[in-house]
């Protein structure tokens, strides 16, 4: 279970998380939403250690994330970044590979190929697309590429910050259903960061919404439409008129 | 005046804030050295960029500084009937000084802009954090095998641009200028001493140490966007020559000042 509690971050004088209480259980898939720049991203990224908050506490299984071995402790997860965050100068089975190439998770090269390739395939991408570069890829393959390194090693808890951000309908819809089947078969834990809507009904077991730095509603998916927040309902039916100003 | 006062104390600490910053990431990237793991391929893609690929333009420079040179010293000798040092003042003025000055300042311009470039542009776009999260840290990953490289290479790149450097002043005397080819070589040969050539590689490789290190460090702690992609690349060049210059001025003191 990840757990956080009472997190602060601030960036200069901007206050971004404000005391964020959110508990995660084991194998639930969780998307966070909100609006833009209300520290969405900065959540997850606390959680890894990417970013390191003011005061509260984030723990895994009970355990202080920001104690004991980081590396360990990075293996639990697999990341899909917002821009799929590839590395130029590798080729795709290499970015999809990494983690099997190098450290404590490291295989032989050609076992490490054919697990990249396979999970090339889980995402529906074929095996000629692996000794490509990123750059020659779409923004839709680039993402899938996204998804499958962050499934390669098979974490125990799957981070997706906005993954369907910049994508058409159609490609955001395979993105949607891809991770809602991966993270089934694999038992993951998953956290998504999204205020696509169709994201959240596709992905989520569970809700929560943050909104000024704060999380202001959190319940399953079933009672979001059902929920009387008044900025719940503005943010799922996207009116400019409501508690949360639409200039920021 | 206290507006003054206070805008100069600001820059002041911001100043010394920047020395502390950048002492550190020094002491950090040093630090890995001795801790593995250690990305030999990154190590041998970073010696060859740096070395390998850089080896024309250090020759051109080189070839052409020693050929300017050596017409500069001709004219200048004429003055006082000093024409004959040709080949002695070539050699030691591109051994000692211009050779990794030169050197140096092309790497600044061709290596430490591309590396600022590069690892700027995988900040702004999550690579750092994605290499983070792959269990990868950026230092060893990314500081460590082109700051090694650079130390490394360095040397051997100054080297190279020496002996092109002499060779263009021989090309220019000889051809040029009338000077016996065998005596001008001669004369190369018996006024250079180990510790001109000593000083010329440990420049080099101090020169490509700074030069790699501001890349990294630049790049590193680039802002957010395309602006801040072209802030960070220009930073870094400007601070590696000054350092470089400023290096090489320490270094010569070290060296000859007896």
């Amino acid at each position: 279970m990840i757990e956080l509690t009472d997190v602060h971050k601030s960036f200069g004088t901007n206050h971004v998380l404000r005391g964020v209480n959110l508990s995660v259980p084991k194998g639930e898939s969780m998307v966070v939403i909100g609006g833009s720049g209300t520290g969405k991203s900065i959540l997850i990224k606390s959680i890894l250690g990417l970013v390191t908050p003011e005061s509260g506490t984030i723990t895994l299984d009970g355990r202080d994330v920001n104690q004991g071995d980081r590396d360990a402790f990075l293996a639990r997860f697999g990341m899909l970044f917002q821009g799929a965050a590839l590395f130029d100068s590798l080729p795709v089975w290499q970015n999809v590979a990494f983690r099997l190439l190098r450290g404590s998770l490291k295989k032989p090269k050609s076992e490490a190929r054919e697990i990249a390739v396979e999970k090339l395939r889980r995402v529906g991408l074929t095996a000629d697309v692996a000794d490509r570069l990123p750059a020659e890829l779409s923004g839709g393959m680039q993402k899938r590429v996204g998804l499958a390194r962050a499934i390669a090693a098979e974490p125990e808890i799957i981070f997706f910050d906005e993954p369907t951000t910049g994508l058409d309908p159609i490609m955001a819809g395979v993105i949607n259903d891809l991770i809602r089947e991966i993270v089934t078969e694999m038992g993951a834990t998953a956290i998504t960061i999204t205020h696509d809507m169709t994201s959240v009904r596709a992905i989520a077991d569970k809700i929560a919404m943050l909104h000024a730095g704060k999380i202001r509603w959190t319940g399953p998916v079933a009672d979001m439409d059902a929920s009387t927040d008044p900025y719940v309902d503005q943010f799922i039916h996207g009116r400019a008129e409501g508690p949360i100003e639409a200039v920021r | 005046m206290s507006t003054l006062l206070a805008s100069v104390g600001a820059a002041v600490l911001g100043f010394l804030a920047a020395i502390g910053r950048l002492a550190l990431f020094t002491g950090q990237t040093i630090s890995h050295l001795v801790r593995p793991p250690f990305y030999g391929r990154e190590f041998g893609n970073a010696l060859l960029q740096i070395g390998y690929f850089s080896l024309p333009v250090v020759g051109l420079t080189a070839f052409f500084t020693g050929g300017a040179l050596a017409l500069q010293i001709y004219s200048g000798g004429a003055r006082f009937s000093a024409e004959a040092v040709v080949p002695q003042i070539v050699a030691i003025g591109m051994v000692r000084e211009l050779g990794p000055v030169l050197v140096g300042l092309m790497i600044a311009a061709r290596v430490t802009s591309s590396i600022a470039a590069e690892i700027a542009t995988m900040k702004v776009t999550e690579q750092i954090d994605a290499l983070v999260t792959l269990s990868t840290h950026p230092m060893k990953y990314l500081t460590l095998p082109r700051v090694l490289a650079a130390t490394l290479v360095m040397p051997l790149l100054v080297g190279v641009g020496d002996i092109i450097g002499i060779y263009g002043g021989f090309i220019v005397g000889t051809e040029r200028l009338g000077f016996n080819a065998a005596a001008y070589l001669q004369n190369t040969a018996d006024f250079l001493e180990p510790l001109d050539i000593i000083s010329s590689l440990v420049k080099g490789a101090v020169f490509g140490f700074i030069a790699a290190l501001m890349g990294c460090y630049y790049g590193m702690n680039s802002d957010r966007g395309a602006m801040g992609v072209g802030r960070a690349t220009k930073s870094s060049v400007v601070a590696a020559a000054i350092l470089i210059l400023t290096a090489n001025f320490l270094l010569t003191e070290a060296f000859f000042s007896a």
